[in-house]
């Protein structure tokens, strides 16, 4: 198969996750997006993997698996605890970190 | 005929540098003359309270044992032979760098021995004075530890062999000066007077500093030897000489109260008596003369700096005269006679060689009778409870006869009288002004005649006001006085002194002793074509003498005088000029004092303003530019993500244009 | 002789100490006054030690070492004395105890200052009797301050002070060991107690100074000079701004922040130039170097020259100060606690015009030639312009930092003058007036400390009541305006002499500049010490007590001292300067008619 259709549909993916952490208030549909942008990069980098024949790729990719799984955790923390306080999950409610 | 040995430098070919001998002997020891004093100085300065008691007695020891040393030095110096009299001393090397080597080295010769023992003479006379008049002073230590500082200093002026001590004896003088005008600090006017004295001073010193400054340029060197050598040799350009003398002069004038730098002098008469005697009238005042006279060889170089000399010292003669005439304040008038005597003293070091040892002759003739005359001023303020107005004065003979008597002398003195040594020393400087020839001989002659007219008017006046006419003041009253004579401490310097001014000139012209003496120094005039002849010179002085003496005598001894003085408004224009200085003072503030003050007073707007605004205003344009970037942080997560996103995509567009292009 | 490392010895003695006492804890305080003032001392007797063993006739750097350190960029650490920065560091050393010694109630002391202004300003809730007696003024004066002047401020009212704020710090917290009260962003608009301010850190900031500043000197590689350069100003930035004056927090932290900012704007300029001058060394020799010896031999295009030497120029005029670079320090000078100032003023500007002659001549002969002309300007109006703001000052500390603007002015004159005499001068100077100025800033101290208040209109007929404080105030003054038989007569003449020789209107124009020194000491005196007492607290100020006596008296006699007796630092200046000159080609200008034989009228035995 046509290695550059992997690509294209990371391509889509990743449009898609830019999208929806642009445009969606809530915050864990923020950071959902954010999972699908990474795993569209995974998939990126899996690709050139395969065409490069190395594996520099693959490991890359467990390396962002990782730190995927470490952000979730610190980031659905950090999101729990907004909601604990706030009552609300929308990442346009929490901007105190302003000027 | 004894030969010059700088003008047989000058002959030679080349310009063979001036010898010093080499000092030895007794001579090595000079340098004990001003460490002395100043050892006097130090301990109690540094001694403190402890010295409290015997502060006055060490410090008249000190005084005392340097005049004893100038004495010993003098009697082996008259032993050795004319032309050998010239010792110097290497002390240690002070400031050596490189091609600029300055030496501290003491200069023994005729001249600097004739200033030692006036110093250290009438320096000890004045101390003893000042045990009396000091007595109740708490400050008395302090006093004398600020004299025997003066001393130091002022030997160190004189004896120095090179033009950096002179200049460092120079300047602390002033500072003695300076702490002495001011030595009643509580009274703002002393301390006023003391700055006013040190900035003009100062003005003066920037000239003498520069003069050293040029000589080194040119020469190589500041030593007497060196620079004289090289002025005599005329190796100098005309220019240059004549710069370097006109700056010296700038300096002399400030030291000596000279025009235009004459108006500190008077108001620094606010200091104690003894001080106005001893700084402000014998010695640190002609320090301006030493200075001529010691720079001899370059003045001799240089016709145009010594036409302002005399200049100087004739338009000094006129304003010190006028305006002694006009003051009320017995120390203000003796102060300003003070200026016209120095006039004096310039006009005759102007005149060239034939006037340098005259200029020194009157030079310690005044020490003699302006000392005097200080004392018993000192001796009369004292009496009268620290009034120093003449016109609260009158009859006081009856009540202080001995300073009635030495008072009485030093005033023939001044004036001249017959027999008395400002007779034979202004005498002698009125001849040689008229000698002088030509229209500007005349003129000079005639100044120096006239000036001696209205000095013996003036002084008339201040010894009929205070010794004679009818007692203006009361025994009884709240403003009672009780003058009286004053103890044997002050009036004993005072009987010395008149005898001085009574026999100094006689001793000094007859058979021309000091003359020959300072020869080898201050060069010979040359017997030249007279314009009058001695005698009737001699007489045309007395004519006009006496017919000052006569105004004032009219005017001050056959009318009564009023108690106190009119008021500006009713005098004649002169009076009113001559009561304000000359509108010396009102000149020195329009010119230098107010814009001076503006001007701090634009800089310090201008650097709070102007340069630190500058600073200040950058730092605020910063802060404000920052604080309106700042406002991009909304703190919306998702602005910020479109910012990186768009971030990201300028830099993946730019980099596909690079690799496009 | 040569193989003791004196100068790391110099650098790492006050740096070690620095580090122990500010690891005390505060209630030490008198333990590390103690400590501070022997480790200063033995710095002293080191460097003394140090200038016996230097031979001034021996060419180049002296007690040499050098190590690598970033060997990567040809950055090593490499120290070394000429007769410059020997004589510096000596200067340094002297100081440096002089102001401890000073400082020994500066910080803690002051919980006596309550009671010492007589207007009850004293800080409430704190409990000392001067405090809580309030209107009973001057009895409490009298009797609360002969204590503390005295001996026992080692451990009698110091320690009361002392011990006061250490008990405040207990409550506070469990203070950590280094509590640096930041500039007082977060404190402000809180009244800060003095018993807050940390002793051992205030002493442990002073000992790191010296540290730097014996670095600054020492340095004979120019990243070093840098990394040196730099690091003096954090001790400074927190001398100002933490230990100024109690009551004036904004200011000093303006102050502070001001000192920093300028500083390091040029220190930024400078580092520029400093990677610049390593650039064009990887250039000319292949391999890029620091070293200064090497960098001197160098020779660069003179277009670079001009940029390279602006760099260092501006961060020099800066730190100096030169007019118009001159805004922070009177700022900086009102605002240090007085040991800060004395050492700012002193020593840490001093750091600028030795940059002057140390770096920007020997590096950038060509671009120092044209632009001689522009720092002989600047120099010259900086005499007159410190002048003049200095006699129109009220505020005394701030008076003293402006006479320096026009003492700055002179050595920068006589470094740009390219004569020996004029640089020989210069450098003399430079330690002439860290002893004179420091010697004001000290006796201005004195004043604030016993009155409470820089405002000169607050003083007047002092002489009288401390006549001893009015006598060292005044030898100060006659130092600062030169007068012969002071020390700064000789420098002063020399620069103006061979300024002279090199530049006629320039020299004339300066000289006149005496006048103006005259009045604003003078005038100034006048102002406080003579005249009647108008104000009634001035009379029962009490006279310089022992310890001040000890503090002013070393520099009182090397005034005096330095001034009949120059000889032995000229001798250490003179080769170093001479061959400064001589290496960018400059000599003294011959005197138009020398005299035909000098040496022999002037030595002895010379007749003939």
């Amino acid at each position: 198969m046509n290695p550059a259709n992997y690509l294209i549909l990371s391509a889509l993916l990743f449009t898609i996750g830019t999208v929806g952490v642009l445009v969606r208030r809530n915050a864990i549909v923020v950071f959902m997006s954010i999972e699908l942008m990474l795993n569209a990069v995974n998939l990126t980098l899996v690709t050139f993997s395969r065409i490069n024949g190395t594996l520099d790729g693959q490991i890359m990719a467990f390396f962002v698996m990782v730190v995927a799984a470490a952000e979730v955790v610190i980031g659905l923390a950090i999101i729990l605890s907004i909601f604990r306080t706030r009552r609300s999950a929308s990442v346009d409610d929490v901007n105190l970190l302003k000027y | 005929m004894r030969v010059d040995p700088v003008l047989l430098a000058a002959t030679e070919p080349g310009g063979q540098p001036i010898h010093y001998a080499a000092a030895s002997g007794v001579f090595s020891l000079s340098w004990l003359v001003i460490v002395l004093p100043l050892a006097g100085a130090a301990v109690l300065l540094l001694g403190g309270r402890r010295t409290d008691r015997v502060g006055h007695i060490i410090g008249t020891l000190a005084a005392a044992a340097s005049f004893v040393l100038g004495l010993v030095l003098f009697a082996t110096l008259l032993g050795r032979d004319g032309d050998d009299r010239a010792l110097s001393q290497h002390l240690y090397s002070w400031i050596p760098v490189n091609g600029f080597q300055v030496d501290v080295g003491l200069l023994v010769d005729q001249l600097s021995i004739v200033f030692v023992l006036l110093i250290t003479g009438v320096g000890t006379l004045i101390h003893i004075y000042s045990i009396g008049y000091m007595a109740h002073d708490p400050n008395r230590r302090k006093f004398f530890a600020y004299m025997n500082l003066f001393l130091a200093s002022m030997l160190l002026l004189v004896l120095g062999n090179n033009f950096l001590s002179l200049y460092a004896g120079w300047e602390l003088v002033g500072l003695s000066s300076y702490l002495l005008i001011k030595f009643w600090e509580d009274r703002p006017a002393a301390a006023t007077a003391a700055n006013k004295a040190f900035y003009m001073n100062r003005v003066g010193d920037v000239g003498l500093a520069l003069a050293i400054m040029f000589m080194f340029a040119t020469v190589g060197s500041t030593s007497y030897a060196d620079v004289f050598g090289a002025a005599a040799a005329g190796v100098i350009g005309y220019g240059t000489l004549t710069a370097i003398a006109l700056l010296l002069l700038l300096g002399a004038c400030g030291k000596s109260g000279q025009f235009p730098l004459q108006a500190w002098l008077p108001d620094a008469m606010e200091g104690p008596t003894p001080i106005s005697a001893l700084i402000h009238a014998a010695t640190m005042v002609t320090a301006g003369v030493y200075l001529i006279v010691r720079a001899g060889p370059i003045f001799d170089g240089t016709q145009a700096a010594r036409t302002v000399v005399v200049i100087i010292g004739a338009a000094t003669i006129l304003i010190g005269c006028v305006i002694g005439c006009a003051y009320d304040d017995i120390k203000k008038v003796l102060a300003y006679s003070t200026v016209s005597q120095i006039g004096y003293m310039f006009l005759a070091v102007g005149l060239g060689p034939a006037g340098y040892a005259l200029g020194i002759m009157h030079l310690v003739a005044h020490g003699f009778f302006k000392a005097g005359l200080f004392l018993g001023a000192g001796s009369v303020i004292h009496g009268m409870d620290d009034d120093q107005d003449l016109r609260h004065y009158g009859g006081l003979w009856r009540y202080m006869p001995i300073t009635w008597v030495t008072f009485g002398l030093g005033y023939l003195a001044i004036i001249g009288f017959p027999g008395l040594s400002g007779f034979f020393t202004k005498d002698r400087i009125i001849e040689t002004a008229f000698d002088k020839g030509g229209t500007s001989g005349y003129l000079l002659g005639s100044i120096a005649l006239l000036g001696a007219g209205i000095t013996a008017f003036y002084m008339t006046r201040l010894f009929l006001m205070t010794f004679h006419g009818k007692p203006r003041w009361s025994s009884e009253g709240p403003a009672a006085k009780h003058p009286h004579e004053s103890p044997v401490s002050m009036t004993g310097p005072m009987v010395v002194l008149a005898v001085g001014s009574v026999f100094a000139g006689g001793l000094f012209v007859l058979g021309h002793s000091l003359q020959d003496w300072l020869e080898p120094v201050a060069g010979t005039g040359v017997e030249g074509v007279h314009t009058f002849s001695p005698v009737v010179l001699t007489l045309l002085t007395l004519v006009v003498t006496a017919g000052g003496f006569a105004g004032a005598y009219l005017r001050y001894q056959m009318r009564p005088v009023e108690s106190v003085a009119r008021p500006d408004t009713e005098v004649s224009l002169v009076t009113f000029a001559a009561r304000h200085d000359l509108f010396a003072n009102t000149f020195n503030e329009t010119v230098a004092m107010r814009p001076g003050q503006y001007l701090t007073r634009f800089l310090v707007w201008l650097d709070l303003v102007g340069i630190d605004g500058l600073v200040r205003g950058s730092a605020a344009a910063i802060g404000g530019l920052s604080g309106r970037m700042r406002r991009l942080q909304t703190g919306f997560v998702r602005s910020y993500a479109l910012s990186m996103l768009g971030g990201a995509v300028l830099v993946v567009g730019a980099l596909l244009l690079v690799r496009a292009g | 002789m040569n193989t003791v490392p004196w100068l790391t010895i110099l650098l790492i003695v006050p740096a070690a100490a620095a580090v122990v006492v500010a690891a005390l804890p505060r209630r030490h305080a008198t333990l590390a006054k103690q400590l501070t003032l022997a480790v200063t001392l033995a710095v002293l007797v080191l460097a003394v030690i140090a200038t016996f063993a230097y031979d001034p006739d021996k060419a180049g750097f002296q007690f040499g070492q050098s190590y690598d350190w970033i060997s990567t960029f040809g950055i090593s650490y490499s120290v070394g004395a000429d007769g410059i920065s020997l004589v510096l560091m000596l200067l340094a050393a002297l100081l440096v105890p002089v102001v401890v010694l000073s400082s020994w109630n500066e910080v803690d002391g002051e919980a006596a200052g309550g009671g010492r202004v007589p207007a009850p300003t004293a800080v409430p809730d704190r409990g000392t009797p001067g405090g809580s007696a309030g209107g009973a003024g001057p009895a409490v004066d009298v009797e609360g301050i002969g204590p503390v002047g005295g001996a026992g401020g080692a451990g009698g009212a110091g320690g009361v002070g002392g011990g006061a704020g250490g008990a405040t710090a207990v409550l506070a917290a469990p203070a950590p060991a280094r509590p640096v009260t930041f500039p007082p962003v977060e404190t402000r608009g809180e009244a800060e107690t003095p018993g807050r301010r940390s002793v051992p850190a205030f002493f442990a900031l002073l000992l790191a100074l010296e540290a730097g500043m014996i670095g600054v000197f020492a340095a004979t590689d120019v990243f070093l000079f840098y990394v040196f350069f730099e690091a003096m100003l954090i001790p400074m930035y927190f001398l100002i701004g933490s230990y100024g004056p109690v009551k004036e927090q904004a200011q000093r932290s303006y102050a502070a922040v001001k000192f920093l900012v300028y500083s390091l704007f040029g220190g930024l300029l400078m580092l520029a130039a400093v990677i610049g001058l390593y650039v064009v060394s990887a250039d000319n020799l292949g391999h890029g170097t620091f070293d200064f010896a090497t960098l001197r031999q160098m020779e660069i295009t003179p277009g670079v020259q001009k940029l390279l030497f602006l760099g260092f120029f501006v961060a020099f005029a800066i730190k100096a100060p030169l007019f118009p670079f001159h805004t922070w320090l009177p700022d900086a000078g009102a605002q240090s606690p007085t040991g800060g100032a004395v050492l700012l003023v002193g020593v840490l500007d001093k750091v600028g015009t030795f940059g002057l002659i140390r770096y920007c001549i020997p590096l950038f002969p060509d671009a120092a030639d044209y632009f001689a002309p522009m720092v002989l300007g600047l120099a010259v109006v900086g005499i007159f312009y410190g002048a003049l703001l200095a006699i129109g000052q009220r505020d005394m500390k701030r008076l003293v930092a402006y006479t320096s603007l026009a003492h700055f002015g002179f050595i920068a004159l006589g470094v740009f003058a390219f004569t020996s005499q004029a640089g020989t001068g210069a450098v003399l100077y430079m330690v002439n007036h860290g002893l004179s100025t420091g010697l004001l800033f000290l006796v201005v101290g004195f004043l604030v400390a016993r009155r409470g208040t820089r405002d000169v209109g607050a003083y007047g007929g002092l002489a009288k009541v401390t006549p001893l404080l009015a006598g060292v105030f005044l030898l100060a003054g006659l130092s600062s305006l030169a007068l012969p038989g002071t020390n700064s007569f000789v420098s002063e003449f020399l620069v103006l002499v061979g300024t002279f020789t090199a530049n006629k209107p320039l020299a004339i124009v300066a000289t006149c500049g005496i006048v103006l020194a005259a009045i604003y000491v003078l005038y100034l005196y006048q102002r406080t010490m003579t005249g009647p007492i108008v104000h009634p607290e001035n009379k029962v100020l009490h006279d310089l007590s022992l310890r001040e006596k000890l503090v002013v008296a070393p520099i009182v006699a090397l005034i005096v001292a330095l001034g009949v007796y120059p000889k032995p630092l000229l001798d250490i200046i003179t080769p170093t300067v001479t061959a400064t000159y001589a290496d960018i080609g400059k000599s003294d200008p011959a005197p138009t008619h020398p005299a035909a034989a000098h040496p022999v009228a002037t030595q002895p035995g010379g007749h003939s």
